[in-house]
């Protein structure tokens, strides 16, 4: 009981103390700002009941360009870590391309994507899956190489053909990892969907946040951040559930 | 060579006490198929890494359906020397048959290899782990789970077909493994100090079991350990290796049949006297 309940109280404490400060407008002054530019937590909460039609919306809209984004990093990410498990020619050859995917700034190459792909859903999902993808595949590969090189040679004397040596041993042993690579790319997935909302659209949280910014309604701002926080954490924990069920095996998880 | 028929005629009254004796091995119809005596002849074998010699100009020869024991010190190559003869390694020098076959994955379909862990896998049951080979093989999961079936009664494993290894004893996961590698279907077993992770007690249950298993099968076996007393015990002959390059240094013929019980076993005369020869070679090879 005690383990849950300090916890709780650290974070009650921190909204507390937001609170006071918002409303005795020590941060206002501070950096010279208006007071109305500084939301305090009860003033999210009501812009979060106040503003539920529209925040569920664009949630929703969000929601969806992030399962898809990330269904398809998953496909793409276990199929290159397979790929360049098999051939250690080709892993030699594409892991550093793969890096370097990762260092193109993502507010560089969304307007493009928007350019190629339109203002539909196509440049969000592409956004997506080229952020999460790196994690998937990192982790999946190593996952893949960590097998003990003792249980090949067990199951290669048991008649295993090559194929059957991955499906029995080498995927079992990768499936935690894969799970850690695709729970961290499961929370940064929401900031890509935030950008390639910015890059061009009308819906969506990342959208909604840009409007309400504009507008200086830093209530409503800060409240689609609080559902875009709350959607990752959820699909975080979604994830970390099936994990529990399916990839029980792997090494223990701290409790988070 | 004992007879590979021949098994304990009377269930001798155990010393120490095997909870599942009655379940041993000396049923002869029970004996696998596709599990015919395998011959392995290694001539003239070197092997190293880089620049670290393993094994010398080793020569053994292993008739159909014996029991070779290996012992040698610690870190000789003796591992080495059974994944050479699997062909799951390449020799740097020399060649290996089994039953007259040279080349590396011919003897890998003749060799099946128990490891000195259990390698268990945990995320399948303990029928599931045995039933690999058939898998493989092409089997489907009930097919192969029906042929490991009778083999876990026999081993004194029934009701456990459906336990994760991880709620397994060390001796039941290494009953497990040793299926496993029965299951295999083939000639040659090689066995890698398959008891070393096992307590002393365990270990002494294990070897009398094995040696009970052995007995019920036709297969050939090499056996290798650290272990002068388990090697003499459980094997037809004993091979002892020099350290590291490995050489043979002296052959030793196993004083008792096999499968008797194992403290009337190790506790004969000509046992005793066996043993010290084996461990003054032993001695002998380290000056």
């Amino acid at each position: 009981m005690k383990s849950r309940l300090a916890p709780l109280a650290i974070v009650l404490a921190l909204i507390g103390a937001w609170e006071l400060a918002a409303r005795l407008d020590v941060l206002a002054h501070g950096l010279h700002i208006e007071p109305f530019l500084v939301p305090a937590p009860s003033d999210i909460a009501a812009s979060l009941w106040s503003d539920r039609g529209l925040l569920a919306d664009n949630g929703w809209v969000t929601l969806k360009e992030v399962l898809g984004g990330f269904a398809l990093s998953v496909v793409a990410g276990v199929g290159f870590a397979i790929v360049l498990h098999l051939s250690p020619t080709l892993r030699r050859a594409v892991y550093p391309l793969l890096i370097a995917s990762q260092t193109i700034p993502i507010v560089v190459i969304a307007p493009i994507l928007v350019v190629w792909l339109g203002f539909g859903i196509g440049p969000k999902l592409a956004i997506i899956a080229l952020i999460c993808f790196f994690p998937i595949t990192v982790n999946t590969l190593d996952g893949l190489r960590s097998v003990d090189p003792d249980l090949v040679k067990m199951i290669r004397t048991l008649d295993a053909s090559r194929r059957q040596t991955l499906w029995r041993v080498e995927a079992p042993t990768a499936l935690p990892f894969f799970f850690s690579g695709a729970k961290i790319a499961v929370a940064v997935a929401v900031i890509g969907a935030v950008f390639g909302e910015w890059a061009g659209s009308s819906s969506g949280l990342g959208h909604l946040i840009q409007e309400a910014s504009a507008q200086l309604q830093t209530a409503r701002t800060f409240a689609a951040v609080a559902v875009l926080s709350a959607l990752a954490i959820l699909l975080f924990a979604l994830l970390a559930a099936i994990e529990r069920r399916v990839a029980w095996w792997g090494p223990k998880e701290t409790s988070t | 060579m004992r007879s590979t028929s021949e098994a304990p005629a009377t269930e001798p009254q155990p010393v120490l006490s095997l909870a599942d004796r009655e379940a041993g091995g000396s049923d002869p119809t029970a004996r696998l198929e596709g599990g015919s005596p395998g011959a392995v002849e290694v001539h003239d074998l070197g092997h190293s890494f880089g620049e670290l010699g393993v094994i010398e100009l080793l020569e053994l020869s292993v008739s159909a359906g014996e029991v070779l024991g290996v012992v040698g010190p610690s870190g000789c190559g003796k591992s080495t020397l059974l994944e050479l003869v699997g062909g799951l390694r390449a020799p740097v020098r020399g060649a290996i048959e089994v039953d007259g076959a040279g080349a590396a994955n011919e003897r890998l379909a003749r060799c099946s290899y128990m490891p000195q862990r259990d390698l268990l896998l945990p995320w399948l049951t303990a029928i599931d782990n045995a039933a690999l080979a058939p898998r493989n093989r092409g089997a489907t999961r009930a097919e192969a789970r029906r042929l490991a079936h009778p083999l876990f009664e026999r081993f004194g494993l029934a009701g456990f077909e459906r336990s994760r290894p991880s709620e397994l004893s060390g001796g039941m996961r290494q009953r497990i493994a040793f299926l496993r590698t029965l299951l295999a279907g083939k000639p040659v077993l090689l066995l890698d100090e398959p008891f070393a992770s096992l307590d002393a007690i365990t270990r002494a249950e294990m070897q009398e079991w094995l040696a009970e298993a052995l007995a019920a099968e036709s297969h050939t076996a090499i056996l290798v350990t650290h272990d002068v007393e388990e090697a003499l015990y459980l094997s037809d002959r004993v091979a002892v290796l020099s350290p590291r390059p490995a050489r043979l240094i002296a052959e030793l013929r196993a004083p008792s049949p096999r499968a008797l019980p194992r403290l009337d076993a190790v506790t004969s005369a000509g046992f005793t006297a066996t043993r010290e020869r084996a461990l003054a070679a032993l001695a002998r090879g380290r000056r």
